[in-house]
């Protein structure tokens, strides 16, 4: 339900980035979302293609690394990924584990093109 | 040609400055602001209800209230003692700093000490919305099952307190406070914690003495 203001976040994002590169256009955008942060990559670029049009970055193809809820046992020094029902150790049981990954949103990476000359919809917009 | 420029930005860095601003308006003001959130139906609106009578006599206590569309909460908040101020989010699930930003347009701050914000209830998306309150307070409530920590992590892992609401049921309902309890230590390490009950009154002189601690 709160992919649309997320997306638009993003947008403003890569806009300002575009701008600050001097890029005419974006085609890529590389975002990572750990599980803990509850947006949805297919309900995200279901907005983007929407509110994307008459930006730089219309049409831009959203990349997704899905990074997994990580733990680890300070007990046996495992990593592990839950199972969802307990978060204890797999390994050896303990309580003892603590979050390592998981709650990150963030933008890693933007493919650009600048143009050589002045593109026309840079003159339009003067 | 393509390019590739590298960037590590916080996605939603912007709310995140809104909430700081938010914070620092409080500041100034005087005004000590908690965020309460919860599923719906864990008893967040009952919790003002007895927090702002039992506080009243000592202190300022605004509610901003967060809801889809009625504005049920806020009435009973304003019956309580407390001034109020309904915020429509027209859908969305979650409050946000734009949100309280205009909910903190309503208010006189320079007259209030406590500001408790309801936010929309749902234990998933307040957790990505900071809103610049001084305390992030989840209310949990035993009918809802032992599981929800292990379900709602990112809730969990980022509050500052957790009140435990209608311990007066665990009689009548399954639920293993060690696992429950287990998760929640594993999520967020030595989170103060609350039982409570509103409908008996049991464990809310703790709560209240916690904020009064709070405010002074």
């Amino acid at each position: 339900m709160h992919e649309l203001s997320v997306t638009q976040a993003l947008l403003d994002l890569v806009v300002q980035r575009a701008a600050t590169a001097q890029a005419a256009r974006v085609t890529d955008i590389y975002i990572e979302i750990g599980d803990l942060a509850s947006y949805v990559d297919e309900s995200i670029q279901f907005y983007w293609d929407i509110i994307s049009a008459g930006t730089a970055a219309k049409g831009a193809r959203l990349h997704f690394e899905r990074i997994p809820l990580t733990m680890h046992c300070t007990a046996c020094e495992k990593s592990f990924q839950p199972d969802g029902k307990t978060f204890n150790c797999p390994g050896c049981g303990s309580e003892k584990v603590r979050v390592m990954s998981g709650e990150e949103f963030r933008l890693v990476g933007l493919d650009v093109e600048r143009a050589a000359q002045p593109s026309a919809l840079e003159v339009e917009n003067g | 040609m393509a390019e590739r420029i590298a960037v590590v930005e916080q996605i939603m860095g912007a709310n995140e400055r809104l909430a700081a601003q938010n914070r620092k308006r409080l500041d100034e003001a005087g005004v000590f602001a908690i965020n309460l959130m919860a599923s719906p139906g864990a008893g967040k609106t009952s919790l003002i209800e007895h927090t702002v009578k039992a506080l009243r006599d000592r202190h300022d206590i605004a509610v901003i209230d967060g809801d889809v569309a009625t504005g049920i909460d806020a009435g009973r908040a304003a019956e309580a003692g407390a001034r109020a101020v309904q915020i429509n989010t027209g859908g969305e699930c979650h409050l946000d700093a734009v949100m309280l930003q205009e909910g903190l347009e309503q208010l006189d701050l320079a007259s209030v000490d406590l500001l408790i914000i309801e936010n929309v209830g749902n234990l998933i998306c307040p957790a990505g919305f900071p809103l610049g309150a001084h305390k992030n307070i989840l209310i949990a409530s035993i009918p809802e099952g032992a599981d929800k920590p292990y379900k709602y992590p990112g809730m969990y892992k980022g509050v500052d307190a957790l009140v435990i609401n209608k311990i007066d049921l665990r009689p009548y309902v399954d639920f293993d406070m060690d696992y429950f309890k287990t998760g929640v230590e594993i999520l967020n390490p030595g989170l103060l914690t609350f039982p409570l009950s509103c409908k008996t009154g049991e464990g809310l002189p703790a709560w209240q003495n916690w904020l009064e601690t709070l405010l002074s």
